[in-house]
């Protein structure tokens, strides 16, 4: 089996709280599982606080509440006041759909340290039709108030072949809205954007030409503006460093209290993620299956066993592996000296097919009756 | 940019300094970030409080330390705290 208890386990340093699965928007890039809904139930407020205690013990700092919507929980300011009292840095990670400035300050005042908004793209049209939802015009707005309001703000915006072209607004918008933080976000093929991959994912051509526009932004604003680029990696030859190692940083509960090593871990077979419900924090991270299975590299197969960049990337991402070749033992299919490395050149020429016909399926929006 | 030896120097607000006990570090937290500090620059920048200038600051750390000569080593990490955003002056 995988794993191997010699390996030295680091305490988690992040915990990302996904707090439900409901979301009044319907983004067809959504990292949620396609089968959100069968995971309905919720654990309660008090199984947070226990969650958060127990990581905080470890080491756990970085506190992210996402979901789904968070602020469709009707007791996140509650959960964020006691996660100020134990000393977490807490980020909301929001849609800022049905955001006030009420609840803006009721949760400054429980200790809420950031607020992260998304918008889809840098035009109502775009937006409310990627959101699925109309809400451009309020998620403006909720950006002003969360810098009125004297938070860091940070602007999330997830890019893709439908709002790629508008790099120039997107950087412009953002400097208008007074951003400390932007993150452009390359879309991810996880969860529904796998679904919809031949319709999210720009050509090449487009990727260089908006990269270039958003450094040149970058160092123009460098001294307002930190801006966060994640990378498309089906362009790149090396995978990404995934979670920063298997097991080594980052913690992820789901709405119904499953501990996960990364937030697409639940798609993986045979891991048994293990239940907040039946285990410490302490327990899962330390001796769960799961969060051994890929510590270290004594799983690897070949070419990563013998490749002089394992400690570098941990062989790529093994959702990816898995959603790709099936095994997910493989090396990330990114990767040049992977084997199956064609799977992504298939990939990356069937998404450039569909962008030059003109009969393109329609997206796959996130809705339980989609799936 | 650099500091400004008139100016008191404030912490920013946008960021949080804190002693992490699990990494018996103090630490500088920020969204999506963390550095962990050592002790000579936790020092210095816990003496960031909007209260004091450059001087002062240098002389304070000196007397609580009983030493001298700490002037330029401070300056160089002041200047690369302003220009991370970590420090601010008006
Ligand atoms: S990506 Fe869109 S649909 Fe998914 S949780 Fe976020 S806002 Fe909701
Ligand atoms: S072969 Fe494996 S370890 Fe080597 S660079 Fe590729 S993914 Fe990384």
């Amino acid at each position: 089996m995988a794993g191997s208890n010699k390996i030295k386990i680091t305490p988690p340093r992040w915990l990302l709280a996904e707090l439900t699965y409901k979301c009044p928007l319907q983004c067809p890039y959504c990292s949620n599982p396609l089968d959100y809904n069968q995971h309905s139930n919720e654990i309660s407020t008090e199984d947070w606080k226990r969650v958060l205690s127990e990581a905080r013990k470890m080491g756990a700092v970085q506190l992210g509440f996402s979901g789904g919507e968070p602020l469709t929980r009707s007791d996140l300011p509650e959960l964020v006041e006691h996660a100020r009292e134990l000393g977490y840095y807490s980020n909301l990670i929001t849609s800022g759909y049905g955001l006030t400035e009420e609840k803006i300050l009721q949760l400054k005042e429980a200790g809420l340290d950031h607020i992260q908004v998304s918008i889809q793209a840098s035009s109502q049209d775009l937006n409310d039709h990627i959101a699925g939802t109309e809400s451009f015009h309020s998620k403006k707005e909720v950006a002003r108030l969360v810098k009125k309001h004297g938070y860091p703000m940070v602007l999330c915006v997830v890019i893709h072949r439908e709002n790629i072209h508008q790099m120039p607004e997107i950087l412009a918008m953002a400097e208008e809205l007074g951003a400390d933080y932007l993150e452009l976000a390359n879309t991810q093929y996880y969860g529904w954007a796998h679904a919809n991959r031949d319709l999210l994912m720009p050509t090449k051509e487009q990727y260089e030409k908006a990269e270039k526009i958003a450094q040149d932004f970058k160092e123009k604003v460098a001294d307002k503006m930190k801006i966060y680029y994640v990378i498309p990696d089906f362009h790149e030859s090396r995978p990404k460093a995934c979670m920063n190692g298997w097991g080594t940083t980052f913690l992820t509960i789901a709405p119904d209290g499953v501990a996960l090593p990364c937030h697409s871990a639940r798609e993986l077979p045979d891991l048994n993620c293990p239940n907040v419900n039946d285990y410490s924090i302490a327990e899962i991270w330390n001796e769960s299956k799961a969060f051994n299975f890929f510590r270290g590299t004594e799983w690897m197969k070949e070419p990563c066993v013998s490749c002089d960049e394992k400690d570098k990337d941990f062989g790529g991402c093994r959702c990816q592996a898995y959603l790709l070749t099936g095994d997910m033992y493989a090396t990330d299919p990114v990767c040049s000296k992977s084997p199956d490395n064609n799977v992504i050149q298939e990939a990356i020429a069937s998404a450039r097919a569909s962008a030059l016909s003109n009969d393109e399926k329609p997206l796959i929006f996130r809705n339980s009756k989609n799936y | 940019m650099s500091i400004n030896p008139e100016e008191k120097i404030q912490f920013s607000p946008m960021h949080r300094l804190q002693w992490e006990e699990a990494q018996q570090k103090d630490v500088i937290l920020y969204p999506e970030g963390m550095v962990e500090l050592n002790q000579s620059s936790a020092e210095i920048l816990k003496m960031c409080d909007g209260s004091r200038a450059l001087d002062k600051i240098v002389s304070d750390l000196e007397e609580k330390f009983s030493t001298t000569g700490l002037k330029n080593d401070i300056i160089a990490f002041l200047d690369v705290a302003l220009k991370n955003g970590w420090i601010k002056q008006n």
